[in-house]
């Protein structure tokens, strides 16, 4: 036998026997379906999930144009965190249009990858594209001005055209400040932990937000914010969550795509606020948390397609519109005033970043009516606002500054 | 900095020093034996996912910890098939261990990603011992896989340099046409130890998702069995140093988080990165020093063995 020949035959025998463990559990009907999924993940190629679409694509009832919705995701749905949620959005849609979906996941950024799976999908006539990422936006936008008679939604960035490209975020800094309230009523330490993936405008808005809850219920709280440079990898979450656990925290939370933070409150006797997805069952210390609703803006989208009704956006939308909420937990010493503060933001009666707000140094950024006294600029060095300007979405998407009652650097 | 926060650091220290050290002591037994295994990774997430089922079935975490063993093991005879029985190239099939495990173990655990655990390894409660200053609270508040996985790097110490068995897995390692000829059975003993190999990176895994980070995800492993891979290079091949090692590594990932709280400011990429520099580092060292003796390295690693090409 040459050593070529053994080879070949020994990774054949490896690649057998995966593939019939892989296709043992597979013939479980609950799992099939992902099980589908995650083979055309594997294989870098969305073949085999439109093959097996197209089987039970009688099921579709779409009455317009014929719609077939594909997702792409940068890290694998199973991790209980952001593409998690957007997976389930994804099953919420599909059930709620019955128009056939697809998904790939753990496509890098910027790259090969993304090219491929999206063309692939293209290819196989999909013609409703979500591209789940930040980092997609500049491939999706030139996908879009090459194929018109695709739609393409993309989440997180800012980037659109006027006939096929539009983009999606939720207000998330809305149920974050409700989430405060409930930390800063839970505290006896007075100080909360905060574990945060990177210092980016939307983690840093999140935080801004959530000590400003915080305080509106606790004045003499503080939050200490560790950063841990990833955003999924449950040993460095915990050992930053345990760091501020020894720091004096006894309320935690959490920017990250795992639980590991729950875990180590729940070991550590303290109380855990989550983020993501509704976390009570996995973690015994769990309060609440601000959590995603994809369904509803995904069926949306999808039925505007279907009906011919779609218009590029930049959907931006708050617990009013469902894409985020936060479940009052009714233990909470401050749950009435948390309700009232989600009604009043429901009916548009509050806003999380009005009136006056201060630097960490204690510079005062903004006057009671919300009017600049100092000019701003993102983290990449952007000026977003001058003295003078009204507070504005520009400024929240570009917030590179922590407010008041927060230890830790913008910097990472 | 206080009291608090190095007590803190110290205990993190030795949570994550027994995670790599589980795994490259495995590692190293195998390498040893003249076998190099790169599937640690996919065998840790093997381990980890199998024990985190177990805990939820059973919820008990040594049943659980067995399960992780066993599937550490049972995940490594496929290397020890492919690279030791039918001498493909170890490279490759490890490669293939690491890739097919890490998706495998995803693939199982997908119903498991928001379960609660089942079952947890707490600190061990050794009375008035946890409260005796620094030492008590630090060594003392440790599980008991870390008591484990002391045990075990002595255990393999002994084994590999006081013993006969010891001589005959070296030898193995050293030249398998020599040991073959006096009587060893070179596929034998290196099937068993590539298979103890997966044993301890199993339960490496275990240890993770049973008491470093309770709870399972895909991607949970995040590199480590790399580290491990590393750190036996690091260790030179010789449990005691791999200890020490784990220990240095183990202090690199604690110390991350904390360096901002003590207001130092150092990336922690670059923090991460040390690891790899390190052993990169020693590997300098150690080629530098083999020109004058005999590399630390087995001399057969690597190598298939097959009695009809000698």
């Amino acid at each position: 036998m040459t050593r070529k020949l053994r080879m070949v035959l020994a990774l054949f025998a490896i690649l057998t026997s995966f593939s019939m463990v892989a296709a043992a559990c597979g013939s479980d009907a609950d799992t099939a379906t992902e099980a589908d999924a995650e083979t055309a993940d594997s294989d870098a190629d969305a073949d085999e999930g439109s093959d097996d679409g197209a089987a039970d694509g009688d099921a579709m009832d779409g009455e317009g144009k014929d719609v077939k919705a594909a997702f792409i995701m940068v890290a694998p749905v199973g991790d209980a965190g952001w593409n998690f949620m957007h997976n389930e959005g994804r099953i919420g849609a599909e059930s709620a249009t019955g128009v056939e979906t697809a998904f790939v996941d753990g496509v890098a950024e910027g790259g090969a990858d993304f090219d491929n799976a999206v063309q692939q999908f293209i290819d196989d006539g999909f013609n409703v594209i979500f591209t789940t990422s930040f980092g997609y936006m500049d491939a999706t936008e030139k996908f879009a001005a090459d194929n018109p008679e695709v739609v393409f939604q993309h989440i997180s960035g800012f980037k659109m055209n006027d006939s096929n490209f539009g983009n999606s975020f939720g207000r998330m800094y809305q149920p974050r400040y409700i989430a405060g309230m409930a930390a800063g009523a839970a505290t006896e330490t007075n100080k909360i932990g905060y574990v945060a993936a990177f210092p980016i405008p939307e983690v840093i808005r999140g935080i801004n937000a959530f000590t400003l809850g915080a305080q509106a219920v606790n004045p003499d709280v503080e939050v200490e914010v560790n950063w841990t440079s990833t955003w999924f990898d449950p040993g460095v979450e915990g050992n930053a969550a345990q760091t501020l656990i020894d720091a004096g925290a006894d309320v935690l939370t959490m920017h990250q795509d795992s639980t590991a933070t729950g875990e180590v409150a729940t070991a550590a006797g303290a109380t855990f606020i989550g983020y993501h997805s509704d976390m009570s069952a996995q973690v015994d210390s769990y309060l609440t948390a601000p959590v995603w609703d994809w369904t509803e803006h995904y069926s949306d989208i999808i039925s505007s397609v279907q009906d011919g009704t779609f218009a590029p956006q930049a959907y931006w939308g708050g617990i009013a519109e469902g894409v985020v909420d936060i479940t009052v937990p009714d233990s909470s010493p401050a749950a009435a005033e948390m309700s009232s503060v989600r009604d009043q933001i429901i009916a548009g009666d509050f806003d999380v970043f009005e009136g006056e707000l201060f630097m960490q140094d204690g510079t005062q950024i903004t006057d009671a009516d919300g009017k600049l006294l100092i000019a701003l600029a993102d983290p990449f060095g952007n000026d977003i606002g001058a003295v003078g300007d009204q507070m504005n979405d520009g400024i929240l998407l570009g917030m590179g500054f922590f407010v008041q009652g927060v230890i830790g650097s913008t910097e990472g | 900095m206080n009291e608090t926060t190095v007590i803190g650091l110290l205990i993190a220290v030795l949570e994550f020093g027994t995670l790599l050290y589980l795994a490259a002591l495995g590692e190293t037994i195998a390498e040893k034996s003249g076998v190099l295994n790169l599937g640690v990774e996919g065998m840790m997430a093997m381990g980890g996912v199998a024990a985190f089922w177990a805990g939820v079935e059973t919820g008990n975490p040594w049943v659980a910890l067995l399960v992780g063993v066993i599937a550490g093991a049972l995940f490594s005879a496929i290397h020890g098939v492919v690279a030791v029985v039918m001498g493909a190239d170890q490279v490759v099939s490890g490669l293939a261990l690491t890739i097919g495990g890490l998706g495998l173990a995803a693939f199982l655990g997908q119903d498991l990603v928001v379960q609660a655990p089942g079952a947890r390894f707490e600190a061990t409660n050794l009375g008035p011992l946890n409260d005796v200053p620094w030492i008590g609270e630090i060594v003392f508040d440790q599980t008991a896989v870390s008591w484990i996985a002391l045990a075990l790097g002595v255990i393999a110490w002994f084994v590999l340099t006081r013993t006969r068995v010891g001589l005959i897995l070296r030898a193995v390692g050293e030249s398998a046409s020599a040991a073959d000829s006096s009587g060893t059975s070179v596929v034998k003993t290196r099937m068993i130890a590539v298979m103890i190999g997966g044993a301890l990176a199993g339960m490496s895994g275990a240890y993770l998702t049973l008491a470093l980070a309770p709870g399972w995800s895909e991607g949970t492993t995040a590199g480590r069995g790399w580290i491990a891979v590393a750190l036996v290079i690091f260790g030179a091949w010789q449990p005691g140093r791999v200890g020490l090692g784990a220990l240095l590594f183990g202090g690199l990932l604690a110390l991350e988080p904390r360096l901002q709280t003590f207001g130092v400011e150092v990336s922690p990429i670059l923090l991460s990165m040390l690891p790899y520099l390190l052993t990169v580092g020693v590997l300098v060292v150690l080629s530098i020093r083999s020109r004058h003796r005999p590399s630390a390295a087995p001399a057969a690693i690597g190598q298939a063995y097959r009695r009809e090409d000698r």
